[in-house]
This record gives C-alpha cells, structure tokens and sequence, in this order.
C-alpha cells in the first residue's frame, strides 16, 4: 500500500496563546517559538505508518510518501517524519504568503495525480488555520472518496479496500470505501486498536499515545539520506488564492482575574450573588 | 447585492438547532448586501423540515428530498445547483457543515471561510471574523472569488426564531451525485440524550481525566449536571480514556460552546479544551491544583478534592433549584 501524507510545520500548537500579531496588525508573528509538525498531521502521519507495516516484525509493508508546501526549512519538518518512517519526501517551495486552503489542496492534487497512491491521509485541520478545508477540497478535486474524522481503519493485506468508523458531533459512522480515497483523522485515530491492516497480526496493540512514534536513533540517522525530491509551486499549476486577510487581533481577554474560594458554600453564594447565573 | 443560500443541517425529518445559526448569519448577510437569502432543505426527511422552515422570513426555502444515510458527495452536486444565482452559501460549521462545505465550495471554484464568528461589511463587501491558532488570534478575511462559501461557528451565533413568515416552498431537483460502488455508509449511530445539546445548553458541566472512570462520570459528575439542568461535556483526554462518548468533546476539534455558566471538573485547561470555552460567560473551575492552566480564564476556582467537592455541591444546587 502507498499513502501519500501531506505534513505542514505550524508555531507550536502548546504555546499557541503566545502567539502576536504584528503593530500594523497585517500578520500573525510566532518569533520564539519552535515550528512543530502540525499535530494533526503528526497523527495522520502515524496511522499511514500503522497501515503499511508489520508492528509485531517491525517490518515495513507499504510505502508512505511525505509532502510539505512551504519555505526550505520546512524539509526539517519533514526529516522528522522521515525519521520516524516515512520512506521519502516531495518539497513544494513556496512562501507561506502563496498559500490558503484552496492552493494547498490544488497542489496536493496534481502530486496524487502524478504519485497515484492508495490513499492521501491528512490532518483535518491545521493548529494555525484551523480551517479544515484543504482536504475535503483534495478529495472534490481528485473525483476520490472521502472519510473525513477516521477514528478506526480496517484493511486486509491487499489495502485495497477499508472500513471505517469516523467521529459526527452527533454519533459515529461506518463506511466501506475503496481506494484511491482521502482519509483525515480524528483525535481517536491513535488508540491501540484503532488500525488494523491484515499485516500485523490482528490482537496486537499500540502503547496508548497521543502523538506519533518517536524517532529512534537509527530513525534520525536514516532519515538523512532519505531522499526528498524537491518541487517548484509554479511548476504544479496551483489553483488562484482566494481568501485576502485584512488585519488580525488578539482576542480580549477575559475580564476579571480568576477568585479563588476554598469551600462549596463560598462557591455557591458567589454564582447567586455575584455572577447570578444560579 | 449578494443572495445567499443557506443550507439546513437535518435530522430525523426536522431541522437542527446548527440551522437556525446559519440562517441568522445569513440575515446579517443579507442586510450588508441588499440581497435576499434562500433556505435549502436537503437530505432525508426533506419535505418535512421545509414546512418548518416557512417561518425564518426567506425569500424561498427550497426542498431536495435525498433517502438513505448523509454522505456529502452524495449532496453536493445539488446544493452546488441550488447556488447557482447566489453569491454565498452558508452553513453552520458542525462535523456536517465541516465534512460538506468544502467538497461545494471545490465544485463552485469558490473559497472557503470556515467557522466564523463575526460579519461586517464595507460597502457590501462582505468580511469575516474567525478564530484561528486554537482561538489565541482574530483574523478577518475577505474571500476573492466569485461565489464564497461560509461556515458558521454555531456558539457565536444566536439562533434565529421562526418570526411569522411563511415562505414559498419549492421542489429542487436533485442533481445525481452518485458514489457508484466506491462508499457504501454501513451504519449511522446517532447518540440520544434527555439533557440538553451541548452547543445550546445555558450550562454547561464538562469532566476531565481525573474523574477516573466511566462510572465516576456517571455518579458522581452526572448527578451536578443534573441538578443544573445541564449539558455534559468533557475534556479530550477523558474521551480518549473511553469515560464518554466523542461528542462530548470541548475544545479546538470537539465542539466550540459559550455558555451562561461552564464548570470544569478536574479539567487542568489545556490550550486546545481552553479554545472550545473560553467564550463562556462564567466559568467555574473545580480542582485540586491552583496552579492548573484553567485559573487563566476561570472566573471562579474551587481549590478542593472533587470527589469531596461535586456531590456536595450537587446538594447545594439541588436544594436551590428546588426553591426556584
């Protein structure tokens, strides 16, 4: 089985609260913290690995292809996924400014088209957009089926066909999709049971986690040689942008520092009479 | 002028609440752009929600009647054609308006604004509010092609009361969006519950990890939220313990809510549950540890063993409640 797996870098998702937005409020400013791979992807990453290996050999099964749209050193995003697995790397050099959801996922398409795997898995969102476009337009582009919020995968040796259960604000869903489809996942996706592929053998469990593997030694070691083949966004007709941000701000904060109370009957008085919502 | 097309969430033959947020955004819309906004009801059960649409003050509400299981391909096509003559379509950004908005908006060439939480406009150009980076930043877009497609953040959105309109209800023919044999939807579990939905409850009672168990959640978190005639969320972390179902979940990929009154057991705050209810007019933090993140955006923090501290604030609440 191949995936293709699309891994954006983002400011780090754990500080985002630190995040600023420039005096003349035309951009988001992160300086000082540390790019990560946005988390999303870090667990649509894992579950292609889940799906094109043997866990309880250790054994790779299937291939898992990483791409990353954005300056040079995002390929150091990518190396991390290389050295948790992936076999190889496609760099699309652009300016983050070149990119909304739409081109993204315009880009992404033309890859697809040209890599032909068995699936594309995403992240459903990115932690800065947090839009949770790209994606869906993917699937739309490439005429491919879509499971979006996978939270269980289910394949035989053959990857050519999976059933899933994916994650409503209502309840769950189970689908039988064949391949060439798009996957995103939902924060469930890396439960121990969550994947399995006819290849590791169907009782085994993953350590519960709630990120991706982490990159053994040999992992990193290997990941240098990787190879990453690198590709200009002008060259892949990227589709036009079609969102203009006109300024940012900080939300206000909320009003009031918090009060600390020690008791029920204190805590209770202050929701009748101060807050008056009881 | 600028039309815009509003595309009803259903369930069970009837509009949800999710609807009635997208139609008020698409009244405010409509009064930025002079133009006039239509309601399409689609999916199963069609006929009969477009009946109960009459009253939002539409120009039309249009009705596609589609049997089986939801799937958005399956939807897509004839919402794309129901937008033909509009220059926005609005939906509310649930799991459905998220899962649908896109595929429409890739088939009408059209950008997405995805879970917005605020409309303004200059001289009927439309522009949008939204969250991004887990809620920390506000950014306003505007969407540059020809046709533009918005989701709605339901919380941020009052939502609309039926106001004594009455409608034209007219049949829209369903444009074929067949899977062929490529998606067969096996089953569609939709959970049931007396207590309120958590996006529209006044308050709401959210559990974290360190409640312990399934069974902690039911006896001794449970018995508050009823007492407060409350909806129950929970935190990432206690729905990937297996203590509650997903769509209890809070936070920047659970459900966004802003509540009257939200109260946090045993939830430390992190960035990503804080982005799903930091809007929330109050908020109550019970905990054992002062130190924990929640105290950046509590109003009030109950220093106290919850174990100790939630079944006793249950009697309280109740014996108020039972005053009235």
């Amino acid at each position: 089985m191949k995936i293709l797996v699309p891994v954006k870098r983002v400011a780090d998702p754990d500080n985002a609260d630190k995040v600023k937005v420039s005096a003349d409020a035309s951009q988001v400013t992160s300086d000082g913290l540390e790019w990560k791979m946005n988390p999303f992807d870090e667990w649509s990453l894992e579950a292609a690995l889940r799906l094109t290996e043997n866990a309880a050999e250790k054994k790779r099964t299937g291939e898992v292809v990483l791409v990353s749209i954005g300056p040079d050193d995002a390929v150091q995003t990518m190396r991390q996924g290389l050295a948790m697995g992936a076999e190889r790397g496609i760099l699309v050099q652009s300016n983050d400014g070149d990119l909304d959801s739409g081109v993204v996922a315009s880009v992404l398409a033309k890859i697809a088209a040209d890599e032909t795997p068995d699936v594309v898995f995403l992240g459903k969102q990115s932690a800065d957009g947090d839009s949770n476009v790209a994606g869906t337009k993917l699937a739309e582009l490439l005429g491919w089926p879509l499971v979006n919020y996978a939270t269980k995968i289910v394949t035989d040796d053959e990857g050519k066909s999976f059933t899933v259960t994916r994650e409503l604000d209502t309840g769950v869903q189970t689908i039988k999709v064949t391949g060439p489809c798009v996957f995103t996942s939902s924060d469930r996706i890396l439960q121990p049971t969550s994947i399995k592929n006819g290849q590791t053998p169907d009782d085994f469990a993953y350590p519960a986690s709630e990120g991706g593997r982490y990159a053994s030694l040999k992992g990193i070691m290997a990941a240098k040689k990787k190879p990453v083949d690198t590709k200009a966004l002008s060259d892949l007709e990227p589709a036009d942008r079609t969102d203009e941000y006109l300024s940012f701000a900080l939300p206000e904060g909320r009003t009031g520092s918090v009060a600390f109370v020690e008791t029920v009957d204190e805590l209770v008085g202050k929701l009748q009479s101060e807050a008056k919502v009881l | 002028m600028t039309d815009i097309l509003v595309v009803a969430e259903l369930a069970g033959g009837t509009a949800r609440k999710t609807s009635f947020s997208a139609i008020a955004a698409a009244k405010q819309m409509a009064e930025a752009t002079g133009g006039a906004f239509d309601i399409l009801a689609i999916g199963e059960g069609a006929d009969a929600a477009a009946d109960a649409l009459k009253g939002f003050g539409a120009r039309k509400v249009l009705k596609a009647e589609i049997a089986g299981h939801y799937w958005a391909e399956k939807y897509a096509p004839t919402i794309a054609a129901a937008a033909e003559g509009a220059g926005v379509v609005v939906a509310c950004a649930s799991s459905y308006g998220k899962d649908l908005l896109p595929r429409v908006a890739a088939k009408l060439g059209a950008g997405v604004a995805s879970d917005i939480t605020g409309i303004s406009s200059e001289g009927g150009e439309l522009h949008y509010t939204r969250p991004m980076y887990a809620g920390n930043v506000l950014g306003t877009v505007k969407i540059t092609s020809d046709k533009q497609v918005v989701g709605v953040r339901q919380s941020a959105f009052e939502a609309s009361a039926p106001a004594g309109g009455d409608s034209a209800v007219e049949d829209f023919a369903v444009v074929d969006g067949d899977l062929g044999d490529r998606i067969e939807v096996l089953s569609t579990e939709v959970v049931q519950s007396e207590r309120p939905e958590l996006t529209e409850a006044e308050v709401v009672v959210s559990g974290g990890r360190s409640l312990k168990s399934a069974e902690n959640f039911e006896n001794v978190l449970e018995p508050l939220v009823d007492a407060f005639g409350a909806a129950m969320g929970a935190s990432r972390a206690a729905v990937d313990a297996g203590y509650v179902a997903n769509d209890l979940q809070v936070g920047q990929t659970g459900k966004v809510v802003a509540p009257k009154l939200y109260v946090a057991v045993g939830i430390s705050g992190a960035i990503q549950h804080l982005a799903g209810m930091k809007a929330s007019k109050c908020i109550v933090a019970i905990n054992k540890d002062k130190e924990a993140p929640i105290a950046q955006v509590a109003d009030y923090f109950l220093v106290a063993d919850l174990f100790d501290a939630v079944p006793e604030m249950t009697k309280a609440v109740s014996a108020i409640k039972a005053q009235g």
